[in-house]
């Protein structure tokens, strides 16, 4: 449980040397609370002290990474139960799994759907986040090779690396070490196989067992073998099994700081049915997985999830944004034409999606709404005909163009002859309501 | 340290609805969050009404339209089609041909339509208006009266029109949808305002709103999950009527369920990226405490009956 401002001045020297930067060693111990410090600044503090208050300030869930480079995952450090609290912290990765019994052909194209799976959302680059390969083969040679084709083929992609048999983990790491894999598949027979393999190679280890009392038991076992990074699976295979286990695992790291069970959960989705897959992977999202593992990747179900991942994982009290400005979308010449829109996000990224769409050079002013869509803009007072007049005028757009024509969204018609009170010599044109409607709508003038 | 699970004690519960007159559906009774059955009692699945107009379906994309082609012409035939073939445990009769920019159908039209429907089929039926605020009032009062003794929903009062919608339920024993706009204080307000005109709030849905997935989901997820919250960790009576999601209509007009494979060949098959938006949308507000929900393509609804076989 986190310390009080007070419980870590108590560890302090209490000397009031100022060489952290603070007047007191009270005030330092404030900010130390806050999170707005770092222990580090104290030069004078107790090895004693620094255990206490390291082992207090971590992170309730730690902070593990999922690979290495750009394209590593971090995954835990969350805070919160419910999203509306405070904002979800690391986006849960999405895995394919790859089977080593699968032809080649077969393990080709599946990782070439993970390199090809990146989609731009909302100014986001979403993508299958890793590929685990199991050992379905039970061959443990069959397996390294597996392992070391897909890490050439796609060196950045994040491996986790599945199997039981320490034998075929050993040589499988050892060919991809560098690319900090997570090992998973540490269960009660192997655990110090698995865990020196881990510590050797100085990589995540995943541990499963069934149930918690035992799940809680082998990571405090791993931990003593002197293994701190872990990823936990709590054996639940169903829907109704997954919603108690992460619910219990995250209730008791956050509410509890029970540290046991403080570690990313992995959850396995795979299904026959790709539509029930999706809702399994539905329940991940939501309820508490860092890592969820799918059978299959069509592009379809990853928009559906990539979409779903940047719902749940977004800011609730901040809308994303953009910068107010005036865009030019395509070679954009004086004469071209001038719309407006909201700075939220999805209305910005909609908008000039269709824009780019209909080919037709086109300038989109962005006008600063704190981040409403336009219609709760509008509904807001923040969408009006004399803020829109007065953007208009201090944004110096006057200048550029050869034209005094604005086109404003369909949904906002009603301010249509407002606007042109305010804003003398201009024309205003309604455009269509939905954005969709826009390539028609430009090419047609 | 041994494990000891952290279980939550929730002072409140959800109120128990059941709708229908000859076979009925029982939603809600729970005294916990969305399917934590492992530490209180979740009594009765959610339940999915499918989604009949009253007039063919036009302005709905082709993946859900052609389900439909050959029975969407007429509501009766579409309804029995839902109830007969699809399984429907319920059917929502959205009137949307009332609306005054659309066909203005009369409010003596609804009725007829509501009896005609109401006679073809045995399962529950929820009543929808279009959606005007002053049309709607008048329509559903008259297929409230129209479907008397039936206990349906009725839907959906809003701050502008709650009154006579609600008085028309409450005279023929139906029960009343209550919506607001995303937001949990104005939902609360709202139904503390029906109960005050003496509508018992064991017989109310609150609809904070639905959004689709990718187009504000986070918000009615939030929302749901606050209400829910309230309701079982505050006892506060007046948030513990179930939740409805209305998702069809909200996932069924955006890009994501329209737009071409060849305009949009990294976005996937149109057709399965439709049915998955939809069950998908459905899904995560299920989590959030939906126990209601409306959809449209049968495939969605059969994926979501999957889901929640395994979350029970
Ligand atoms: C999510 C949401 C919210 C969120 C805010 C989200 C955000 N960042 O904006 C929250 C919960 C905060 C909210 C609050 C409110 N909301 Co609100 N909200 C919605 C909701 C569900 C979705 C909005 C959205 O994200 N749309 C998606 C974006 C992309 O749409 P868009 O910006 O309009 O862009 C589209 C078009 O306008 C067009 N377009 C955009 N720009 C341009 C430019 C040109 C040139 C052209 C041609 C086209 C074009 O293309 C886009 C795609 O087609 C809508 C209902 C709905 N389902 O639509 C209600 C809605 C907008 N809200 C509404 C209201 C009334 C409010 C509140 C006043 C009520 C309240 N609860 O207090 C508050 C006001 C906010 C405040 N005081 O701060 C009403 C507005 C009613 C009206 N017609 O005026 C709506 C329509 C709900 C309803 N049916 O009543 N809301
Ligand atoms: S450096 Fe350490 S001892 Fe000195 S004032 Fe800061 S906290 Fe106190």
């Amino acid at each position: 449980m986190a310390l009080t401002g007070v419980e870590i001045f108590k560890l302090l020297p209490k000397t009031n040397c100022k060489k952290c930067g603070h007047p007191t060693c009270l005030a330092f111990a404030m900010k130390l609370a806050q999170r707005q410090a770092s222990l580090d600044a104290c030069p004078d503090v107790s090895e004693e002290a620094k255990k206490v208050l390291g082992e207090a300030s971590a992170p309730p869930i730690r902070s593990i990474a999922l690979g290495s480079g750009d394209k590593a995952v971090k995954m835990g450090e969350e805070n919160v139960l419910f999203r509306h609290e405070k904002r979800f912290v690391n986006p849960c990765a999405f895995a394919v799994e790859v089977k080593d019994s699968m032809s080649d052909d077969e393990i080709n194209n599946t990782v070439d759907g993970v390199l090809n799976s990146e989609i731009d959302r909302v100014g986001q680059k979403l993508r299958i986040d890793a590929i685990l390969v199991s050992n379905a083969s039970n061959d443990a040679g069959r397996f390294e090779g597996v392992v070391k084709a897909i890490a050439s083929k796609a060196p950045a992609v994040p491996l986790i690396i599945a199997t039981g048999n320490p034998a075929a983990a050993e040589a499988a790491v050892k060919a991809v070490a560098d690319k900090k894999p997570l090992l998973y598949g540490a269960d009660e027979s192997n655990a110090d196989a698995m865990a020196n393999i881990a510590k050797t190679h100085k990589i995540p280890l995943g541990v499963t067992a069934k149930g918690l009392d035992a799940l809680t038991a082998l990571t405090e076992k791993i931990k003593g073998l002197g293994v701190e990074d872990m990823v936990i699976d709590p054996g639940a295979r169903t829907a109704k099994e997954i919603i108690e286990a992460n619910t219990y695992i995250r209730r008791a790291a956050i509410k509890k700081n029970f540290k046991a069970l403080g570690y990313p959960v992995i959850t396995l989705a795979q299904r026959d049915d790709k539509m029930v897959e999706a809702l399994i992977a539905v329940l991940g999202v939501t309820k508490y997985s860092s890592i969820v593992v799918l059978s299959s990747i069509e592009k379809w179900k990853n928009l559906a999830l990539f979409t779903l991942r940047q719902n749940i994982y977004t800011d609730p009290q901040v809308p994303m944004q953009v910068e107010q400005k005036v865009y030019k979308i395509g070679e954009a010449t004086p004469e071209s034409p001038l719309t407006i829109t909201t700075n939220f996000s999805l209305t910005y990224f909609i908008v000039s999606g269709e824009i780019e769409n209909s080919k037709v050079p086109t300038r989109l002013a962005v006008m600063d709404c704190e981040g409403l869509s336009v219609l709760t803009a509008w509904a807001a007072g923040k969408f009006t005909a004399s803020k829109i007049a007065q953007f208009i005028q201090e944004s110096g757009i006057e200048n550029e163009i050869s034209h005094k024509e604005l086109i404003i969204p369909g949904y906002v018609a009603i301010l249509s002859g407002a606007i042109e009170d305010k804003l003398p010599g201009w024309k205003v044109t309604v455009g269509p309501r939905e954005a969709n409607a826009l390539p028609a709508f430009l090419k047609s003038r | 340290m041994a494990f000891a699970a952290p279980n939550e004690t929730y002072s409140g519960k959800v109120f128990e609805v059941t709708i229908g007159a000859d076979k009925t559906a029982v939603f809600g009774g729970e005294n916990v969050l969305p399917f934590h059955s492992f530490e209180g009692n979740a009594p009765h699945r959610p339940v999915i009404a499918y989604e009949v107009q009253d007039v063919p379906p036009e302005d709905w994309p082709e993946t859900v339209k052609k389900v439909y082609e050959g029975v969407s012409n007429d509501p009766v035939t579409w309804a029995k089609y839902c109830q007969d073939t699809l399984n429907a445990q319920a059917i929502a009769l959205r009137l949307v041909g009332t609306h005054p920019d659309r066909e203005n159908r009369s409010p003596e039209d609804a009725a007829k339509t509501v009896k005609d429907v109401l006679a073809a089929i045995n399962v529950p039926l929820i009543i929808l208006g279009s959606n005007q605020i002053e049309k709607d009032s008048a329509v559903l009062v008259s297929v409230s009266e129209a479907a008397k003794g039936k206990n349906c929903i009725i839907g959906k009062a809003q701050e502008g029109n709650y009154k006579t919608i609600a008085a028309a339920a409450m005279a023929n024993n139906h029960k009343l949808i209550a919506m607001s706009e995303l937001d949990i204080n104005l939902s609360k307000q709202l139904n503390i305002l029906i109960t005050q005109m003496g509508f018992d709030k064991e017989r109310l849905i609150t609809d904070p709103m639905c959004s689709a997935l990718g187009y504000g989901l986070e918000y009615t997820y939030s929302v749901m999950e606050r209400i829910r919250l309230a309701a079982l960790t505050q006892n506060d009576t007046t948030m513990q009527p179930p939740m409805l999601a209305d998702v069809g209509m909200y996932v069924w007009k955006i890009k994501e369920t329209q737009a071409s494979e060849t305009d949009l060949p990294q976005w996937g098959s149109l057709a399965e990226r439709g049915i998955t938006w939809e069950a998908v949308t459905a899904g995560s507000l299920l989590m959030s405490g939906a126990e209601l929900l409306i959809m449209r393509h049968p495939e969605a609804a059969k994926a979501v009956e999957k889901f929640i076989d395994e979350l029970m």
